[in-house]
């Protein structure tokens, strides 16, 4: 078990690494895909087979869809990827590698100094995770309704259109 | 029960050799069945009742050219039929087609499955965007739209059985079926899961996304030879693996009178969902696009919410009592 997490945990990384280095915006999506793959695994084996359901199910099967989507309708060229190539300079990576630098530093401390954390001691059950979600937690959800809810009432409002007729000849322009 | 690796392979094997047998010999079932519906003869030439047409279709789709267009997204395009055929057949995995004779008994197995269908939609959109054609394009993105709505009813109408339930596991919500099939007290969740699974194949009435009327041949216009045959072995995959998700969930699954095996009154089960769909191919015409999404949204979308506040109540009622 301990080997899957460290295959799936060294995959998420890469496919995370190549998201950002790729040229090509749709192979980009595509790598964040694997790497979603990639963190559902590593859930599943640290005992969270619902998280690792719902992973796939909301991120990869319907956020990145949706990116995809609207990338789709904007007609990608061999321009962009040149565009994306002269943005990629080297000097951009000195702070992010600092950054994740220091995240290593204190990862390796981790492992050093700890015990090692006994992870999959039991696997966490859907309603494990239910009776916290409405238990303790249940002002998160209600948060998290409320802010859905002026999203769905925002795109509602951005959609809506004027009732007009249909048919060409009886549009009238004047009135 | 512990069980040897054996045993697990031979699983395996045997549910992949029958299930690409049954999509192959599907080819030869939908065109005899839509022939007897519509008064016509259909395949009846090569071999006996024209079952020989399934290798001769087989054969031709092997030997075909296998074209590429210059200015297709070449790793994307190869790519694209294989994630169908591959996320399907691990939808199969965690179906109890017999008591024992399941590939893997997962406790998430209908959220796997979940997953797995959401997967699929990836498929009709790489494949319709790596083609660079304005037709095969424009199924992508009524595919995409479409599988990404009937989704979250199928998701919705699904929890009604996993209320009555109480668990993700597939052969418990089968075992709990013993004194009453869950299609009588889910009918509404039975009827709006069956719709958002036609959707989620794209099969007539709702294959907007090849609509071969409009948009050519849609998202797989560009397709020919084996990939092609991919996306064409996947869609009756994709039936049955819905026929095999309905009857598990709400017909019962391996249940039945005791004089037939337990394998024999699942595959009936299920060959008489399959014949349910190309019925439907037979006898309905295709909505416009907008009627579809309007369908989904406006009308499914609220029964399926209702059903689920229904069936909680009544739960919720019965283990107060």
């Amino acid at each position: 078990m301990e080997l899957t997490f460290f295959i799936a945990a060294a995959i998420a990384i890469l496919a995370t690494i190549m998201v950002v280095t790729q040229y090509n915006l749709i192979h980009a999506l595509l790598y964040l895909v694997v790497s979603f793959l990639a963190i559902s695994v590593v859930f599943f084996t640290l005992g969270a087979p619902f998280m690792a359901a719902l992973e796939i199910i909301i991120y990869a099967g319907a956020i990145v869809v949706l990116i995809i989507f609207v990338i789709m309708m904007l007609n990608l060229t061999t321009e962009d990827i040149q565009h994306e190539k002269e943005w990629l300079q080297p000097r951009i990576w000195i702070g992010p590698a600092v950054l994740s630098f220091i995240l290593l530093v204190e990862l390796v401390y981790i492992f050093t100094i700890d015990t090692p954390a006994n992870y999959r001691s039991t696997p966490v059950e859907a309603k494990a995770v239910g009776m916290s979600l409405f238990g303790p937690y249940v002002l998160g959800v209600q948060l998290s309704g409320m802010l859905l809810m002026a999203g769905i009432v925002g795109a509602y409002h951005l959609g809506r259109q004027k009732k007009k007729v249909i048919h060409r000849f009886l549009e009238r322009t004047d009135a | 029960m512990e069980e040897s690796t054996s045993h697990y392979l031979l699983i395996i094997g045997g549910v992949l050799f029958g299930l690409l047998n049954v999509a192959a010999g599907l080819i030869w079932v939908e065109r005899r069945m839509l022939a007897l519906w519509q008064d016509r003869y259909g395949p009846n030439r090569a071999g006996p009742f024209g079952l020989f047409i399934v290798l001769a279709d087989t054969l031709k789709l092997f030997f075909k050219e296998d074209w590429i267009p210059p200015l297709a997204d070449k790793v994307v395009f190869v790519i694209a039929p294989a994630i169908v055929l591959v996320t399907v057949l691990l939808g199969f995995v965690v179906v109890p087609f017999a008591p024992g004779i399941v590939v893997a008994d997962l406790n998430i197995g209908l959220l796997f499955f979940l997953a797995m269908s959401s997967m699929g939609a990836y498929s009709i959109i790489l494949g319709g965007w790596a083609s660079n054609n304005k037709y095969a394009l424009l199924g992508a993105m009524r595919g995409a739209a479409q599988m990404i709505s009937y989704e979250v009813f199928m998701g919705l109408a699904l929890m009604g059985v996993v209320l009555l339930t109480g668990t993700f596991n597939m052969t418990t919500i089968v075992e709990a079926q013993r004194d009453l099939w869950f299609f009588i007290p889910q009918f509404l969740g039975f009827v709006i899961f069956f719709i958002a699974g036609v959707a989620e194949t794209h099969r007539l009435p709702f294959d907007i996304p090849e609509s071969e009327s409009e948009l050519v041949a849609g998202f797989h216009s560009e397709y020919s030879g084996m990939k092609f045959g991919m996306f064409f072995i996947g869609e009756y995959l994709g039936i049955t693996l819905i026929s095999c998700m309905v009857v598990t969930l709400y017909f019962g699954g391996w249940l039945g009178p005791g004089f037939l095996p337990p394998l024999v009154w699942f595959a009936i089960k299920v060959f008489a969902f399959i014949s349910l769909f190309i019925l439907l191919r037979a006898s309905l015409p295709r909505p416009r696009y907008d009627q579809l999404m309007e369908y989904g949204w406006k009308i499914l979308l609220p029964l399926s919410l209702v059903n689920l506040l229904v069936t909680a109540a009544i739960v919720l009622l019965q283990t107060e009592s």
